[in-house]
């Protein structure tokens, strides 16, 4: 049997003020992870990554991040990708702020 | 302090415009991020976790209080009204926006600042002895030869496409502050038979494989300097290894073809290297020098800081740890800790950049420096400043007396906005901090260095700590691995690792174990923490840290 597909959502930083984006199903770059789209279909999330990583003067290092399906949208699996989704520890900078 | 030339001014001006015309190439679309992220990165540009990050390099770590202004108007304007200065005596900038790098390095170029060679496989910003020319132990101040080696290294044409980036650091005391022998080339000033020269160290470094660099000469004359470091440039340059990245530095050039063979090269390479310096350099290096002058010292009385010495506790504890020998009993070095417990270790807000930078000119003849253990240092002051200066440190939450002690802890930024890190470090060092501070134990536990890196490259050279904390991912949950007996100074050493890490929860638990094992077994307060672990080693510290919890084990 094939390993089974960990959902993914397309994650990359904007290339003008470097802060997290995330690709939202209608081809849109959000900041809010929970608007992301959750890629559940292993070759999907490579065409979806093979057309962010064309958006070069949208985003920078467009890659596929690990999540699972949430109330409230994807939710990462890994501390990285929380910290990414939420901004430094010592200050409330970065997207923790805009909330 | 160095004053640019024309020619330093022009090529700064020069380089900033060219890298504003690659900034608009890219926002335009000309540029793809491949052909762009080596040209950022040679201007000190990355992207970060959740930001671009500008490192600007205070050059051998030295600033005029003009420029530490400049760095606080650039933290207020661009970015969010704080920097962080860094292990390697640089201050980093977390959230520029790409479009205002370019204005940003306008405005370091008019105080003479600049980010080139802060990142990428170059020659990166040369650092010394933050207590140079103050310092009561010290044979010559080193900074004059780092600018000239910042000089001769920035744009070399034979070392612009290296194996990987390179580290020099001088110190020109016996007491070695600039961690010499962890640089890829760490020089250390010397006298011998009146002559002047140097100890050359090499293939030191930290990060993945851990090295102690190995002495290349232990007397090189004076005027043999550049020829000789540009020989080992050189013999790195060629037979340095390019097929993988974790083999490219020097460090594993000399581990893999010996000292000798290395040693051979480099004499080979220096004596047709040698007659191409036909004494410029010298001339060069003279003019330097002269222009690190040191201040004229004041005289007058100190019998203000003897009053309050005696009068004031909360003075008197900040003046036993956060003060150094002056080589003039005039005048002390005074420390400036960036380490108020609970804070993060090397930030400071740009109130607090202006305040220091106030004081610097008011009472230190106009001069700061950045110290590779994340302070900041007012090399000159008299003593009888000491007390209105240590009030108006108070003021601005400055007055932290601690320095040397254990809150007094490096951390690299981790993963809290590096793109490399496994872990973060920073709320490590604020819990050991806060929690050390509340059980009132620090100025007990006496001299005690805790050095933290969130991943294995060691900005924070976690290998050199007394206590060394490196954070890992484990499985998908931040680990650290605890080493103990390291040492910064100029008899190095690696430190020694525990045995398995601990997650977060149970790290700050683990440390208070080792402490309060050193404190049972120490000879005295007069045996510090690294020197009790060279007495007894290992044993007592890893039966503290792990017998509690096998037993806990065999009673399940």
């Amino acid at each position: 049997m094939p390993r089974e597909f960990t959902p993914k959502v397309v994650t990359a930083n904007a290339l003008l003020e470097g802060d997290v984006v995330y690709l939202t199903e209608d081809d849109r770059w959000t900041r809010d992870l929970r608007d992301a789209e959750l890629l559940t279909d292993e070759a999907d999330a490579t065409l979806r990554l093979l057309g962010a990583e064309a958006q070069q003067h949208v985003v920078v290092g467009a890659y596929l991040a690990d999540m699972t399906a949430g109330a409230q949208g994807p939710e990462p699996t890994h501390f990285r990708e929380d910290f990414r989704r939420t901004g430094p520890s010592n200050y409330s900078h970065g997207k923790q702020s805009a909330r | 302090m160095y004053q640019y030339t024309d020619f330093d001014a022009a090529y700064v001006a020069r380089r900033n415009a060219e890298f504003r015309a690659q900034v608009e190439r890219r926002i335009n679309g000309a540029l793809t991020e491949d052909e762009f992220k080596p040209l950022r990165l040679m201007n000190g540009l990355y992207l970060q976790l959740h930001a671009y990050m500008l490192r600007v390099a205070v050059p051998y770590g030295t600033l005029s209080s003009r420029q530490m202004r400049r760095l606080a108007l650039i933290a207020e304007r661009w970015d969010k009204g704080y920097g962080h200065f860094t292990t390697r005596q640089n201050i980093q900038f977390n959230w520029p926006r790409l479009r205002d790098v370019p204005d940003i390095l306008e405005a370091l170029a008019e105080v003479e600042m600049h980010s080139i060679q802060t990142s990428g496989n170059t020659i990166r910003n040369v650092t010394a002895d933050h207590f140079a020319a103050a310092a009561a132990d010290e044979v010559a101040d080193p900074r004059p030869v780092a600018e000239l080696i910042r000089q001769w290294s920035t744009d070399h044409p034979e070392f612009q496409f290296l194996p990987r980036k390179f580290k020099l650091a001088v110190t020109g005391s016996p007491n070695d502050r600039a961690v010499t022998a962890a640089h890829d080339i760490g020089l250390r000033i010397i006298e011998r038979d009146g002559e002047r020269g140097y100890c050359v160290i090499v293939g030191g470094g930290l990060g993945r494989t851990p090295m102690i660099g190995k002495v290349l000469t232990d007397f090189l004359p004076e005027p043999d300097l550049l020829p000789y470091i540009e020989a080992i440039v050189s013999v790195w340059n060629t037979i340095g290894r390019r097929d993988n990245k974790f083999k490219s530095r020097i460090k594993i050039t000399v581990h893999e073809h010996g000292i000798d063979e290395i040693r051979a090269l480099v004499e080979e390479r220096f004596k047709h290297i040698r007659p191409t310096f036909t004494g410029v350099d010298q001339e060069m290096l003279a003019a330097i020098r002269g222009q690190f002058a040191p201040p004229p010292l004041r005289g007058g009385p100190i019998d203000r800081y003897a009053a309050a010495r005696a009068d004031d506790p909360v003075f008197r504890a900040w003046a036993d740890t956060n003060l150094t020998a002056h080589r003039d009993p005039g005048h002390a070095i005074v420390t400036i800790s960036l380490k108020a417990q609970g804070e993060t270790p090397g930030d400071a807000s740009a109130a607090q950049m202006r305040v220091m930078a106030d004081l610097a000119e008011r009472y230190g003849y106009d001069e700061l420096r950045v110290s590779h253990e994340q302070n900041i240092v007012l090399p000159h002051v008299h003593k009888s400043d000491l007390p209105a200066l240590h009030a108006a440190l108070r003021e601005a939450g400055l007055a932290t007396a601690n320095i040397g002690l254990i809150s007094d802890i490096i951390a690299c930024p981790g993963m809290d906005y590096c793109a490399l890190a496994t872990a973060r470090s920073i709320p490590i060092a604020q819990q050991i901090a806060t929690r050390f501070d509340a059980l009132k134990l620090e100025h007990e536990i006496g001299p005690l260095k805790i050095k933290i890196s969130g991943c294995i490259n060691a900005c924070g050279h976690h290998h050199v700590g007394h206590i060394g904390i490196l954070g890992l991912d484990r499985a998908g949950v931040e680990n650290y691995q605890i080493t103990l007996g390291g040492d910064h100074r100029e008899d190095a050493r690696l430190g020694d690792r525990t045995g398995r890490g601990f997650a977060a929860d149970e790290l700050i638990p683990a440390i208070e174990r080792i402490v309060h094992a050193y404190l049972a077994l120490r000879d005295g307060p007069e045996e510090t923490f690294f020197a009790a672990y060279q007495r007894v080693g290992m044993a007592p510290f890893k039966a503290a840290l792990y017998d509690a919890e096998a037993r806990a084990h065999a009673a399940e």
